[in-house]
């Protein structure tokens, strides 16, 4: 067992153990466990129009990944990728509805929105670590609870005192009549190809560029690089921009394409927090991460069939999510017992 | 003006009750350097199992429910966060995604288990409640008496004599001072024979109790039911009654204290004339960008505990 096998192994075992614990919750509560993961199963892929909204739901996850796992490149942890994507979401919807303009602007304008509005709720915490060493952490956790209030409050104005902004103008939907056809009218748009382009752009800056070679340079040994002569304060504020408007765009997927508005929020979307196991189960990497958006964007949206089917609750996909996430952060102890195996084997 | 303070400062203190709990339980945890971002999921539980207990055993205990109900939910919220402690101490796993995980699993469990016992999404209404009295003589003093001792929790004194005795424990004892130091210097408290990893688990448990106190607290005076939105944002306010407060007990109930002010001016900005024209969102975001800047220096330098996020692995240096 190499090394590289142990780094692919333990997530796989994270992921087995979560649904183990799962299927444990679901005897305890009397309810079958093989009935209740066909009906998962079926939720995802049981025909086209599944499929579709599968896909349709992997977006945001990839972008909210996106944003965690590059901020983790630089060392730095953004838990505010949930507030970043609901300012995202907010500026989306705002310029979609405000504004009367060619589908050739519009859209590429309601999208820039959403990033620069990510982006600049990730400057914040950027700055202030920079410049101030404030620990990143609770500073977006608290940009979090101010992105959920001022975004509120602003919804109210625009709206007259509502709870929810006006449809966006078609010129900036990402809809898509074809996607929505192919998958048997399924909200499938084309936000997925902007996912997927924005894997690609972080590729690309992390692996091509001399600005991702620092990044990458700050986040493995920041005394180093600044011995090298690179600025690590630059490489924070830039790191948490990014991840920021990866955030931001996250967003627009929800207000361009899923839902063409945004309604006042009670509570958090999840789809930020989620973005962390996206990122965990990727290992910070834009290959990994598409397969981390697969499993969760999957597994949130197959959930919703399992009430229908059998009878369970889709909190229980909720309590595998979190237990994927716990087993993932305990990788140290699978990791040990992995090596153990390995070098028992090579006793023999 | 003084109709105005009657009105507020009850509010105030019934809001930072659970607040002065949970961020008491954080300062026990953090100084012990274990980062618990999980107090949002252990208040979610705490909340959880004291509504579920008072539903339940009212028939049995009568006017005593409530009280029992709270360390019900103490002792299951410590149990839970056995999972963080385990965890972080014994698995060194990175304590903040930890903290995330156990947040997740805190509101999956609780839903899911409210969808199971209920069939819906939110739970009855109590019928026992942490009742409300008169604190005898003291609310006869002019002025104070009615602003501080009518019509007050018993919960809110009791949270106000846990920051006490959470500074005694802290600052005064033998206990405090190991928990000080393994937050402080993990490995010269190991060379002092202090057992580190004990005392670690220790003060997380105690930190889940506390939270777990706080959000049935926060349940059975407050909301009365319990649903998703029960516990929205209480647990990171406590956190941030921990870090404003500079990780002292006394410092974060008056945070706590703060806070509830806050959000007391938030419910009742509309009937007061001079603050009716301020829009609810500031007083809304208030404590969040307080936090902000207090952790910036802006209202003096903050120090966290040295060794806070560090797993200890006997023998590194």
């Amino acid at each position: 067992m190499s090394n590289k096998m142990i780094n692919i192994l333990v997530p796989v075992i994270s992921i087995f153990l979560g649904l183990l614990v799962g299927a444990i919750v679901m005897l305890i509560s009397d309810y079958n466990p093989i009935t209740g993961y066909m009906a998962l199963w079926n939720g995802i892929f049981g025909d086209s129009y599944a499929i579709g909204e599968t896909i349709r739901q992997i977006s945001p996850y990839l972008l909210a990944g996106l944003a965690v796992a590059f901020a983790f490149r630089t060392g730095l942890f953004n838990i505010g990728v949930e507030g970043q994507l609901i300012v995202g979401w907010f500026a989306a919807a705002y310029v979609g509805m405000a504004f009367d303009l060619p589908k050739i602007i519009h859209l590429p304008f309601a999208l820039i929105a959403a990033a620069v509005a990510g982006a600049l709720w990730g400057l914040v915490p950027g700055i202030l670590k920079a410049t101030l060493k404030v620990h990143e952490v609770i500073v977006t956790i608290m940009m979090n609870y101010i992105a959920l209030h001022v975004v509120n409050a602003l919804i109210k104005t625009l709206s007259g005192g509502g709870f929810k902004l006006e449809r966006i103008h078609e010129s900036a939907s990402l809809r898509s009549e074809f996607l929505s056809n192919l998958t048997d009218y399924s909200t499938l748009h084309y936000g997925i190809f902007v996912a997927l382009a924005m894997v690609v752009v972080m590729w690309f800056i992390l692996e091509k560029t001399k600005t991702g070679y620092e990044l990458k340079s700050v986040g493995y040994n920041d005394n180093a690089a600044r011995y090298a002569g690179m600025s690590a304060n630059k490489n924070i504020i830039l790191a948490m921009v990014i991840s920021g408007a990866f955030a931001g765009l996250g967003g627009a997927m929800e207000a361009l394409g899923t839902f063409g508005n945004m309604s006042s929020m009670g509570g958090f979307t999840g789809i930020g927090f989620d973005g962390i196991a996206v990122a965990l189960l990727g290992a910070n990497t834009p290959l990994g991460v598409i397969f981390g958006a697969t499993l969760f964007g999957s597994l949130k949206y197959g959930a919703n069939n399992m009430p229908n089917e059998a009878g369970i609750p889709v909190e229980i996909v909720s309590i595998i999510i979190a237990l994927v996430i716990f087993f993932v952060a305990c990788g140290y102890i699978i990791r040990v017992g992995l090596i153990r195996l390995r070098n028992k084997k090579e006793a023999k | 003006m003084l109709d105005v303070l009657y009105f507020i400062i009850p509010i105030t203190i019934a809001s930072a009750a659970p607040l002065i709990f949970t961020a008491i339980g954080g300062v026990f945890s953090e100084r012990s350097g274990v980062i618990n971002i999980g107090l949002e999921g252990l208040m979610i539980m705490g909340a959880f199992i004291g509504i579920l207990f008072n539903l339940f055993f009212a028939d049995t205990f009568g006017a005593w429910t409530p009280w029992i109900a709270l360390i019900v939910a103490m002792l299951v919220s410590a149990l839970f966060a056995t999972l963080h402690a385990i965890a972080s101490i014994s698995f060194r796993a990175d304590q903040v995604v930890s903290g995330v995980a156990i947040n997740m699993l805190g509101l999956a469990i609780a839903l899911f288990s409210v969808k199971m016992i209920f069939g819906k999404g939110q739970t009855d209404f109590i019928q026992q409640k942490i009742p409300r009295f008169n604190v005898p003589f003291l609310e006869d003093i002019p002025i104070i008496g009615p602003m501080f001792f009518k019509l007050v929790y018993g919960s809110s004194i009791l949270a106000i004599a846990v920051a006490f005795i959470a500074w005694f424990v802290i600052y005064k004892t033998p206990f405090g001072l190991r928990l000080r130091s393994v937050g402080e210097h993990p490995m010269a408290a190991d060379t002092m024979g202090i057992k580190v990893t004990k005392i670690r688990y220790i003060a997380v448990l105690i930190s889940g109790g506390l939270a777990g106190i706080g959000g049935a607290v926060y349940s059975q005076t407050i909301t009365n039911d319990f649903g998703h939105a029960t516990i929205n944002g209480q647990g990171f306010m406590a956190l941030a009654a921990m870090i404003f407060g500079k990780w002292h007990p006394l410092g974060a109930m008056g945070a706590a204290l703060f806070f509830g002010f806050a959000q007391a001016l938030a419910i009742s900005s509309s009937s007061i004339t001079f603050l009716a024209d301020i829009p609810p969102v500031y007083f809304h975001i208030f404590p969040y960008v307080l936090t902000i800047l207090a952790l910036a220096g802006f209202l003096g330098k903050a120090k966290a505990p040295k060794a806070l996020g560090k797993p200890y692995v006997k023998g590194n240096r």
